[in-house]
């Protein structure tokens, strides 16, 4: 499963980073870092973080 | 079951409804109809980027999931009639579609002020077409704006119009504070500051009771007698629930479509409701029906009613609501139910003046968070969520 983030959208809302903890998260700084190939047993939480960002910003391809 | 889904509504909650019906496993039709001329858009950014020329309309589109590939969209149609008891909705074309379930997600219209005077120059922001047409207002050198309603929609609105360059920007409300119902004195306050040395001029505790202009709009007359000049009005004074196509089943329809605990319309396994025309008890309170517009409820509400239609046995629905707004540079970022907490309003973390981080209790018991301020301040709240998240059900 291939993650991508349009960073030119992102806001940094965070909400990707509740639903889905082990691929999203924040950095210091408080932007968003994440795995862009996380393992495939994740792919409902990464469904979830797509679904739930305010700006939609967050495409899961397979 | 078998057959089709017919849902109506074919915004978030109309293609959240679609997709979770699939992730359920029904493999049937799904007809989606919606009366928009556009597939499943983001609203959110309307008020805030689109209206400030930042963000296209085409960044807003939803990309729905592969899975939903195959949902038939009738978009530019208008269900103006549902007959529950024969399971069929029919189109303002005078087609009828028959069902064998049914997702009611209509989502509200903009409420418009009653009071005399003249239509043009006055908007509300719902569509894309809205924010257009206020964007072309706005963007008239020397413009002055009236907003009545300092509200979520209102306020960013008018902080979205400061920071268009609009000079003179009003904002009329009957209540004392700013966004006061849904979050209290304490953030009211703090609002009311920072949009003030922003250059927003308020007028509150003031009812608007008409509006003055022959063709067009010219100025907003006050319950005193004061007239507020203006060139343009935007009416941002709550919203009203799209119903009127349920008429005559004999449902509650007084605020928006009442729904049992598992988002069931009148008692019917095969009818459910999502999204903002939901008036739907939630088990993590106190189980009064209410209406919830944020942003979150469509998702929500799609993946426990979608579960429901299929035949799925689940517990109540109880949602954690959360909501997002942005003005100017600052951000509001709540978690839970802070309307239910007015009274016991504590500072968690930071003050007013700056970052601040909010709770709302009941009973001793928190049951909602906000924090204002950067995005640090957001991310605060987010601790909490967790133990909103965990915490035993309200008892009224
Ligand atoms: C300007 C604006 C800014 C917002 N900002 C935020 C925010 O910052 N944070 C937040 O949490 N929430 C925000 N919201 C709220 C959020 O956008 C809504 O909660 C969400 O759009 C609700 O989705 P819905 O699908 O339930 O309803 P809607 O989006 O209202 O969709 C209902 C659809 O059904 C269609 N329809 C109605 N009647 C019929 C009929 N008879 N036949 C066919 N189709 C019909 C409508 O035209 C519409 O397309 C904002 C809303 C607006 C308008
Ligand atoms: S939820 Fe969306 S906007 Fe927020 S950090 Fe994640 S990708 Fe960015």
């Amino acid at each position: 499963m291939k993650v991508v983030v349009d960073m030119n959208k992102c806001q940094d809302h965070g909400q990707c980073v509740f639903a889905a903890p082990d691929v999203f998260s924040m950095d210091d700084d408080g932007h968003l870092v994440y795995v862009s190939g996380p393992d495939e047993a994740l792919r409902d939480e990464v469904e979830e973080a797509a679904d739930v960002c305010p700006l939609q910003a967050i495409r899961v391809e397979d | 079951m078998t057959g089709r889904i017919v849902v109506v509504g074919a915004s978030m909650g109309g293609l959240r409804a679609a997709e979770q019906l699939r992730a359920a496993g029904w493999t049937g039709a799904i007809t989606v109809i919606g009366d928009e001329p556009h597939m499943p858009y983001n609203r959110p950014p309307l008020s805030k980027g689109v209206l400030a020329g930042k963000a296209p309309f085409e960044s807003l589109a939803f990309t729905p999931k592969a899975a939903a590939a195959d949902v038939e969209w009738r978009l530019g149609a208008k269900v103006v009639e549902a007959r529950l008891a024969e399971r069929t909705v029919e189109l303002d074309g005078g087609e009828a579609l028959s069902y064998d379930g049914l997702v009611v997600a209509t989502g509200t219209r903009p409420r418009r002020l009653a009071c005399p005077g003249p239509l043009t120059g006055r908007h509300t922001v719902r569509t894309p077409a809205d924010a257009q047409g206020l964007r072309d207002e706005l963007t008239r050198p020397g413009v002055r704006v009236v907003v009545v309603g300092a509200g979520f929609i209102g306020c960013e609105v008018a902080a979205t119009a400061v920071g268009l360059g609009v000079r003179e920007v009003t904002v009329v409300d009957p209540l004392p504070l700013p966004m006061v119902g849904p979050l209290g004195e304490l953030l009211g306050r703090a609002l009311l500051k920072r949009h003030e040395e922003r250059g927003v001029r308020f007028v509150l505790g003031a009812g608007v009771t008409g509006f003055e202009g022959d063709e067009r709009v010219t100025g907003v007359v006050l319950g005193d007698g004061t007239v507020l000049p203006a060139d343009a009005v935007v009416e941002s004074v709550g919203s009203v629930a799209n119903v009127e196509w349920l008429e005559g089943n004999g449902l509650d329809l007084a605020d928006g479509v009442l729904t049992d605990g598992q988002l069931r319309v009148g008692g019917r396994p095969e009818v459910v409701a999502v999204g903002d025309v939901a008036r739907f008890p939630n088990a993590r309170y106190d189980g009064v029906p209410r209406r919830v517009e944020h942003w979150s409820i469509p998702t929500d509400t799609a993946k426990h009613a979608a579960k429901v239609l299929t035949g799925a046995a689940l517990p109540p629905f109880a949602p954690l609501p959360t909501f997002w707004s942005d003005q100017h540079e600052f951000r509001l970022q709540s978690f839970g139910a802070p309307v239910l907490g007015l009274g016991d309003v504590r500072v968690l973390d930071g003050d007013a003046e700056g970052d601040v981080l909010v709770g709302y209790h009941s009973g001793g018991q928190l049951v909602g968070v906000v924090a204002l301020g950067g995005q640090a301040a957001a991310m605060g709240a987010a601790r909490y969520r967790a133990q909103l998240l965990k915490q035993p059900a309200l008892t009224a």
